[in-house]
């Protein structure tokens, strides 16, 4: 059994606590969050051990992994007194508000040895597994463009004062829905060398970005959008969405299913053939053996139990791959700010898209 | 109403109406335009009826509140007609818990006044008898749409069901099912992807004989633990079986579909949803068949 604590009782961490409990693999040993309530009712209604201090916890209980769930902005300093005391470490996404805490905390798990994994679900949706597959097996062709979605309903009022409307503490649709979008692309196609023409616009909040949108610049010619907004109740809830065109075709995935159509056939993907092919989530999902939400949320904390088990420290996730991630967003947040300054920055922006696509057909690289 | 009455075989579900599709997200949306028109889900729900089925196992979406409406205006037009509520739409929860807080989110979806309200305002600690008022409160708040109808079963989504179970919060299951029984004269449910896990638990805290939905289909889709192991507790283990999902999201043909969960044994009802008159008359058709054919 892993003795495992969590620190962060929010939301996902309640989430987490749940799956985390019913793990045959691990023994959760205690809780940690500031918030008294929470720890008031879980140590009375469910029986677990609760600490209001972090450090305190790590110093009385002996553990061999800890789960971080708190908010963004106390990511770094969590982590970073984990790994010093030698623990596997699963930390909610995103990893790190600033990439030079994330290059340090790299450096630190790996010369510790210990698993290190983030909480990017979606890696371990079915439908985005099988995009990922079909692009690499080279089947669509030479990737020319990406595009990358995220929508829902989350903010829809002036109002919120939770940290999640602070932008210090990593609040923000870019910290949030968006970071999954620029992991999927990062995880499909591979991570993009610049961005450009970045609009981060306010809908409703005050302090912080509601909309994202901007290209995506990739080392080798190819281009990509990134569409993300979090106040759009049109969608029940989330959606992300992807797709990626190439010289022979195009995949589009979502949560639910993958579609993949091929002008021609491919050797590297013999189970689909020309046209469209479409898989659904009934097929690609493995079964987890605790459900709540999705499958996935079980599938990844099970993945981080096999990683401990058999020291798997170059898994799905890891510290350096989610440090991807937080790169993109610095890069975005490097870029202009306001529908004015953006408008212009995208008129200054807008060639490279288009010199690695010609180029590719009319240079003759492809 | 008898807290011991038989469910009927077969369930009416609500999810085609709330743009909940397991297969795809464009199907969704497209079902959340045809049904935004309160009507066009009356029309599915006055052929359901037609067919003879007189259940309808909902959410407490809020839009249910306007069909709850409607059954109230015409109780003549449907004399046996009943509902199975199924609390809560977690979504509104989620959502205010993002944008607010959980204490906060908490005290929107609580009555302002009261002993509740002095203790949300005053700091909150959390002791027994509060987080089973907290709970009567939240039941009351999400059954006060189904005000003069019947309903004798009233359900635990499987969201909060199973996120309970994972925390081990095990006496929430006896709150619910104390004040379902004593409020409401209802038999309590529990939707869940996790049957055995479930009834181990509810087996230890007394709870004798519980209606569980879950998930029940021939290529074991969201059956945690396991197809073996539910076909194992469907036979052997004191529970009422509802299933769900038989269809696995059109993953399989309806009569192979049908063929399977009816074979089972003790399964007492069967969910389904769909949104047009030959679909349902087929399904329905089925069951009664595969039914008569396994009895």
């Amino acid at each position: 059994m892993i003795k495992t604590a969590m620190v962060g009782l929010g939301k996902m961490g309640l989430s987490h606590l749940a799956i985390v409990r019913a793990h045959p693999g691990i023994e959760l040993v205690a809780g940690c969050d500031a918030t008294a309530y929470l720890t008031d009712v879980l140590s009375q209604h469910a029986g677990l051990k609760c600490y209001a201090d972090f450090d305190r916890m790590l110093e009385q209980e002996p553990l061999d992994a800890l789960i971080v769930a708190t908010p963004s902005k106390l990511h770094a300093a969590m982590v970073s007194k984990a790994l010093e005391h030698g623990l596997h470490v699963f930390c909610e996404k995103p990893f790190v508000l600033d990439t030079r805490d994330g290059d340090r905390l790299v450096a630190l798990a790996e010369g510790k040895r210990v698993v290190n994994q983030v909480g990017y679900h979606y890696r371990f949706v079915g439908a985005f597994k099988e995009a990922a597959r079909i692009v690499r097996s080279g089947a669509i062709g030479t990737v020319h463009h990406v595009r990358a979605e995220a929508y829902g309903p989350v903010v829809l009022r002036q109002k919120g004062g939770t940290w999640r409307s602070a932008r210090n503490e990593g609040g923000g649709a870019l910290y949030d829905y968006a970071c999954h979008a620029i992991d999927l692309v990062n995880f499909i196609v591979g991570m993009p060398s610049a961005v450009g023409g970045v609009v981060r616009n306010g809908v409703f909040s005050r302090d912080v970005e509601d909309e994202i949108y901007c290209s995506l610049y990739f080392a080798d010619g190819a281009s990509g959008q990134l569409c993300v907004n979090w106040s759009d109740d049109s969608f029940r809830k989330m959606s992300t969405k992807v797709c990626v065109w190439g010289t022979n075709g195009r995949v589009t995935a979502d949560r639910q299913e993958c579609q993949v159509y091929l002008r021609e056939p491919h050797a590297a993907l013999p189970d689909a053939g020309k046209g469209w092919t479409v898989r659904y989530t009934t097929d690609l999902t493995e079964a987890v053996w605790f459900y709540l939400r999705g499958e996935e949320y079980s599938s990844q904390i099970d993945y981080f139990v096999r990683s401990i088990e058999m020291r798997r420290l170059d898994g799905e996730n890891s510290f350096r791959s989610a440090l991807d991630a937080d790169r993109v967003v610095s890069m975005i947040l490097a870029g202009n700010t306001g529908q004015a300054a953006s408008a212009a920055a995208g008129l200054s922006n807008s060639q490279p898209a288009a010199r690695g696509f010609f180029a590719r057909w009319f240079g003759g690289r492809a | 109403m008898s807290v011991t009455n038989k469910m009927d075989r077969v369930l009416f579900g609500d999810n085609q109406f709330f743009g909940v599709n397991h297969m795809s997200e464009e199907k969704a949306r497209a079902q959340l335009m045809r049904f935004q028109d309160l009507q066009a889900i009356i029309d599915v729900l006055d052929a359901a009826y037609a067919e003879g089925i007189r259940t309808f196992m909902c959410t407490t979406h809020d839009r249910v509140a306007e069909i709850c409406d409607h059954f109230r205006a015409h109780p003549q037009k449907y004399p046996d007609y009943q509902f199975y509520p199924c609390m809560p739409y977690a979504h509104k929860y989620a959502n205010a818990v993002t944008e607010h807080g959980m204490i906060e989110a908490l005290r929107m979806f609580l009555p302002h006044d009261g002993a509740v309200g002095a203790m949300l305002k005053g700091g909150l600690a959390l002791a027994n008898k509060d987080i089973e008022t907290i709970m009567q409160l939240l039941i009351d708040a999400e059954m006060k749409m189904f005000h003069g109808l019947r309903t004798p079963v009233v359900f635990m989504q499987n969201v909060i069901t199973d996120l309970l179970l994972g925390l081990r919060m095990k006496q929430s299951f006896r709150i619910f099912h104390d004040h379902v029984r004593k409020r409401y004269g209802a038999e309590p449910g529990y939707i869940t992807m996790n049957v055995p896990r479930l009834l181990d638990v509810l087996d230890e805290l007394g709870i004798d004989n519980p209606i569980v939905c879950a998930n029940i289909n021939k290529i074991g889709f969201r059956m945690c633990g396991g197809i073996d192991a539910y076909e194992k507790a469907i036979a052997g283990r004191r529970f009422r079986p509802v299933a769900m999902s038989v269809l696995a999201s059109g993953a399989l043909s309806p009569r192979e579909a049908i063929e399977y969960v009816c074979k089972q044994p003790r399964i007492e009802a069967i969910v389904f949803g769909a949104s047009s008159r030959a679909n349902i008359r087929q399904t329905k058709s089925l069951i009664d068949e595969m039914s008569v054919a396994t009895a």
